[in-house]
């Protein structure tokens, strides 16, 4: 800075004309290169760790340490021949795919009441239905458990899935609630002019129109529930998933099986979660 | 008149279930832990006997005031090293980027990652602060240090290193929508009047982002503190947050009505600050006419 300053001064002639210049672009320059470093530096602080995890699904050596030692596909091997992870996937699948249909058959009604019903504690209704959203899961889990519990219910993969339709289902209503207001509602008045009951409208022509919507975020709620741990913690019985076959692996120590599980997990949601943004984003026809 | 009978019932058959739902899962569930959280344990046994004692053993044991202070201040501390990551990166997409579909790109590849399983990205950055983790040994490799470093891992700075990465989409998030909706000739307007650069960002273009700031900063504060995970993965034994405390009474200490007495602590916090950041959100909007 003090040296940039004596180096202007030293030359009178254009010293200001530079000092200027150097007021009405200089900074300008210099924060613009330093605002592109800072962004660039969060895009690298987001995406690091997860190439770190996919680099090292593939390293051959048990430590997960610098420098590389080789290319094995190993762990892949030894991840896919563990029963007891295969099981953990199949029921995550298997919580996951229920854990949907929950969520789309209360999500649904309740975002198309919230677009189209005036009805009392409409508010009350919206804030409760959005409650699991802004809540900590932990909380949600841990009321469920109580009640399960006062209930004389044991713990299962069911009332995970429970548990898991309550917590996601505010992440349908508010997708599908946005897509019915953007939807033009004079194809549904024609529909009726036309002579369509109340049910055929809503199937032949409202369905129709939100279907991408709802298509989009039962994948992003699969996704959502494929790696849920902070309900599923509490509601869980005997039977894991696989974040809790992972959650209980890692206690016991880091090994690379869980970087390949890990990589297949993170690029199968990457894959979800891009084709849920698009159809989210998409306009039906 | 038969149609607006008809109508009624219509939304009737669409409200009920959703309602019944959510009077058995979500009203049912938090009215059952409220009245566990003044019920007793005498062990073995937990007793409906109604008292406040839970509360008490919240206010006067230092051992729970001292981690929900703690908690606190981790919070804090995540919502602004967040933010700090968060706005300039944000900034960067909405004023300097000029491609719309460049942008969009960019921003989706922002946000992604928060979906993308929050215990392997957790998981990830035990591996990498670990003392032969990635950090140490690709110090060591590089002759910057002789001898790993146990610092990194284990401590409250991983925790705040690792929730930060976790929740800075939280903050991308509303702070991409409030950029975006400034008005530009309100900044060129401003620099016509021969207004500088940081002036002119520090008088309109930050106090306009404030409110998605803080609907940002507010996620982010709320799901710190009622995370168990990272300080279970790369917290130390000062790491402890509130969220473990709450699953240890869940799990060894079997003292539920206590952890459920901590959790309606948590839920009164947590929504305490969602509506003051509700209401300030709202008089900022009004500010701006």
């Amino acid at each position: 800075m003090t040296e940039s300053a004596t180096t202007l001064r030293t030359d009178p002639g254009n010293g200001l004309a530079d000092v200027r210049r150097w007021r009405r672009f200089g900074p300008v320059k210099l924060s613009d290169h330093a605002l592109m470093l800072a962004a660039g530096g969060g895009l690298l602080f987001l995406y690091t760790p997860i190439l770190v995890l996919i680099i090292f699904s593939f390293n051959d050596n048990r430590v997960t340490t610098l420098p590389l030692r080789g290319f094995t596909l190993v762990w892949y091997e030894r991840a896919l021949t563990n029963g007891d992870m295969l099981a953990a996937i199949l029921n995550s699948f298997y919580v996951g795919i229920s854990a949907v249909v929950l969520c789309l058959l209360i999500g649904v009604p309740s975002a198309f009441a919230l677009d189209r019903f005036d009805f009392p504690g409409k508010a009350l209704f919206r804030r409760f239905a959005l409650l699991p959203i802004t809540l900590p899961g932990l909380i949600t889990g841990i009321a469920m458990l109580n009640m399960f519990r006062a209930m004389g219910m044991d713990l299962s993969l069911m009332t995970v899935i429970l548990g898991h339709g309550t917590a996601l289902t505010a992440v349908v209503i508010t997708q599908v609630f946005a897509r019915l207001q953007r939807f033009n509602r004079n194809v549904e008045e024609a529909s009726s002019d036309l002579g369509a009951k109340p049910w055929q409208t809503f199937f032949f022509v409202t369905l129709p129109n939100i279907r991408s919507a709802i298509i989009g975020t039962s994948l992003l709620s699969f996704t959502l529930s494929f790696d849920e741990i902070p309900v599923t913690f509490f509601l869980i019985g005997r039977e894991n998933t696989l974040p809790m076959y992972i959650y209980s692996t890692i206690r016991r120590g880091i090994t690379p099986e869980i970087n390949a599980i890990g990589t297949l997990i993170v690029v199968g949601s990457l894959v979800l979660i891009l084709l849920s943004v698009y159809l989210l984003m998409k306009e039906d026809e | 008149m038969r149609q607006s009978q008809r109508r009624r019932l219509a939304m009737f058959g669409v409200v009920s279930g959703p309602l019944l739902w959510m009077i058995a899962f979500l009203f049912i569930p938090y009215a059952v832990m409220f009245a566990y959280s003044f019920y007793s344990r005498q062990f073995p046994a937990i007793i409906p006997d109604f008292q406040a004692g839970n509360y008490l053993t919240l206010v006067t044991d230092p051992q729970y005031y001292q981690v929900l202070l703690r908690t606190l201040k981790i919070a804090v501390l995540v919502s602004l090293a967040a933010l700090v990551i968060a706005y300039p990166l944000t900034y960067y997409l909405v004023f300097k980027i000029k491609s719309v579909r460049l942008r969009s790109v960019l921003y989706i590849a922002v946000i992604v990652p928060l979906w993308v399983s929050y215990l392997l990205r957790a998981y990830t950055w035990k591996t990498i602060l670990g003392s032969e983790g990635v950090l140490n040994s690709f110090l060591i490799w590089t002759g910057i240090i002789d001898e790993p470093a146990s610092i990194f891992l284990y401590s409250q700075f991983a925790m705040v290193i690792v929730l930060t990465y976790i929740y800075i989409p939280f903050l991308v998030m509303p702070v991409y929508t409030a950029l975006e909706k400034i008005p530009r000739n309100l900044i060129e307007a401003s620099k016509d009047l021969g207004v500088g650069h940081w002036q002119t960002f520090l008088k309109i273009t930050l106090p306009l982002s404030v409110p998605g700031i803080l609907a940002g900063m507010t996620f982010t504060f709320c799901l710190t503190m009622g995370d168990f995970v990272a300080p279970f993965l790369v917290g130390g034994p000062d790491g402890l947050m509130i969220a473990n405390v709450v699953q240890v009474q869940f799990g060894t200490a079997f003292n539920w009505p206590l952890g459920s007495a901590l959790s309606i602590v948590m839920l009164v916090i947590v929504l305490a600050i969602i509506t003051a950041s509700d209401r300030f959100e709202r008089a900022g909007r009004l500010d701006l006419g």
